[in-house]
């Protein structure tokens, strides 16, 4: 038996392998370029009021969690009971930015189904949207007192992504200063 | 029977697909040139797709931030970057050549040279 002989055998092992690691890779799933960046400098009406423009300052101070959401958006429903209950807790503001949608359906979407965020940027370009890499609805960002993106999450929430990801990780954001 | 057929397909042939975005009220040059900046970036929802090929909301919005900004006199480099800044390599539809894709760029001429190499060195004892 030669060793020869056995080479196209190793070769296909070898590019089964690959193919089984390219398997559990999730091509939708991009890594986000922004963790441990500054949260882009951005300035856009608040969902309730046209007139009043809001900018990055509202994230310095204190930690917030941003969601992407819009009335259009199916799976932003699954999530939305958590995040009402995240409203209740403290130690963090929630800050919605509501994209690509109507203002007046962003508002009745909100009034019918609760709203959880204290306050709400209006995105309907997708300018702020496009700056901070979001690439479908619901995103969540963590954002940390000086401002800077520490965590993303791409889809609807689930409980345990918020208790074993989002509040520990605002309870270590906490302890800096 | 057949040649109408034939007709028919040549007729389809020539019937280029209409421009499926509305042409804004941007200067043509402007216009041509987000074309073209446009079939170079890779729209992040459908991903195999540009953004001046995708009918997605977002490469909607896309298409119109490249046209915002070459009106706003930016180059096709500093747009390019504005989209890698926010969606990282993947939003370029040419990869870029670095550590990562060395294999992507490099493998295929490698393996060229390495089953050429081999294959003359195989013939010499015979002959």
């Amino acid at each position: 038996m030669n060793i020869k002989a056995l080479l196209p055998l190793l070769i296909f092992v070898a590019f089964c392998a690959a193919l089984a690691i390219g398997l559990t890779r999730d091509p939708a799933k991009l890594p986000s370029q922004l963790i441990n960046q500054p949260f882009p400098e951005f300035e856009q009406s608040t969902l309730f009021d046209e007139n009043q423009l809001i900018d990055e300052s509202i994230l310095k101070g204190q930690i917030s969690v941003v969601n992407v959401f819009g009335s259009w958006c199916v799976s932003c429903i699954y999530e939305h009971p958590g995040l009402m209950e995240m409203q209740k807790l403290s130690g963090f503001q929630m800050v919605g930015i509501n994209w690509r949608d109507k203002r007046e359906a962003g508002q009745n979407w909100l009034a019918e189904n609760g709203n959880p965020y204290d306050v709400v940027i209006f995105d309907p370009a997708s300018v702020l949207a496009v700056d901070i890499g979001v690439v479908g609805a619901p995103e969540t960002y963590v954002v940390d007192k000086t401002g800077q993106i520490r965590y993303k999450f791409s889809g609807a929430l689930t409980p345990e992504v918020v208790v074993r990801e989002i509040l520990p990780l605002i309870a270590t954001l906490q302890e800096e200063t | 029977m057949m040649r109408a057929l034939l007709i028919l397909l040549v007729i389809a042939l020539f019937t280029l697909p209409m421009a499926a975005q509305t042409a804004g009220d941007y200067p043509s040059e402007i216009e041509t040139q987000a074309r073209d900046i446009g079939r170079k970036l890779r729209c992040v929802v459908c991903q195999n797709q540009s953004i001046e090929d995708s009918d997605a909301p977002l490469a909607a919005d896309m298409r119109h931030m490249v046209r915002e900004r070459l009106a706003a006199g930016q180059s096709e480099a500093q747009i390019m970057d504005f989209m890698q800044q926010s969606y990282g390599d993947f939003v370029l539809r040419n990869p870029p050549v670095q550590g990562n894709t060395a294999l992507l760029w490099y493998g295929p001429p490698a393996l060229l040279v390495i089953l050429l190499l081999w294959f003359v060195l195989r013939r010499k004892p015979a002959s």
